[in-house]
């Protein structure tokens, strides 16, 4: 019983959810990754970092009319939830995201550092 | 029947036999391939109106075609492949791309000139009135 406990948030990490599709194009420079996510609105959206984790969240939020039955749904939970390790020489401080029309764009760069150096070689 | 002797358990066929059927439960494959149902659709219905939800991510609201014909509505569109730098590698390709189709039918009682789209956050939202007569009416007993 400290004060150190840390309380865990109310989003239910177990809740059942959709996985997004998406695509993922490496280049010298980083990754880009692409999530379609839609329905989710910009502050429904959580990407976040913990550790080696990179976890993308969002909740689907229509407008849905008042008295509305549904006939057919394909989308039928209303969370999408995705989780990759991401490896060692990427920089998860530098991760860049764009959000519309409900796809989301992360550009994950690789640590200056480790970026491929040429080296020339000597002929001797 | 000597070839059933002679190749008692080919493992080949058996698997072949085995992916037919699984064909006969999950459907056969489409000739059109595989298009993974872009746009996945929703479609839910009030006494007013019936409401049709079409999840389509990433696409130029302008070059959505939404059409009501004959009580059929459908949506084509395309999207466009993201673009790879040269010497990039696609480690995943999941997302659909290219040109899009899907059809619904509505109920007989809609109103074809009462009908507005909206696309926000990748979802296209179609509404469709329903006429006035088909509502339901409370019956005053006398």
């Amino acid at each position: 019983m400290s004060d150190q406990v840390v309380k865990r948030e109310a989003t239910p990490q177990d809740e059942a959810a959709l996985r997004p599709p998406v695509d993922v194009i490496e280049d010298v420079g980083g990754i880009t990754l692409y999530a379609d996510m839609p329905g989710v609105p910009k502050d429904k959206l959580d990407v976040r970092v913990e550790g080696d984790t990179l976890t993308l969240e969002g909740v689907v939020d229509l407008t849905l009319p008042e008295g509305m039955e549904p006939l057919h749904a394909e989308v039928n939970l209303p969370r999408y939830r995705r989780t990759f390790t991401l490896s060692k020489e990427l920089d998860s401080d530098k991760i860049a995201a764009e959000f519309r029309h409900g796809v989301l764009k992360l550009r994950i760069p690789k640590a200056e550092h480790l970026q491929p150096r040429k080296i020339s070689v000597a002929v001797v | 029947m000597i070839y059933r002797s002679l190749f008692p358990r080919d493992l080949f066929a058996e698997f072949d036999r085995l992916q037919r059927e699984l064909d006969q439960v999950f459907g056969l494959p489409s000739i059109r391939g595989v298009t993974r149902g872009f746009p996945a659709m929703n479609v839910g219905s009030t006494a007013r109106s019936v409401e049709v939800y079409a999840f389509a991510p990433g696409v130029d609201p302008a070059t959505i075609d939404v059409q009501l014909e004959q009580g059929v509505l459908t949506i084509t569109g395309e999207r466009k492949p993201e673009e790879v730098p040269q010497d990039a590698t696609v480690h995943i390709d999941e997302r659909f791309a290219g040109r899009f189709r899907r059809v619904v039918s509505l109920p007989d009682d809609i109103d074809p000139n009462a009908v507005t789209a909206t696309y926000r956050d990748g979802v296209l939202h179609v509404s469709v009135a329903r006429r006035e007569a088909a509502q339901p009416r409370r019956i005053a007993i006398q």
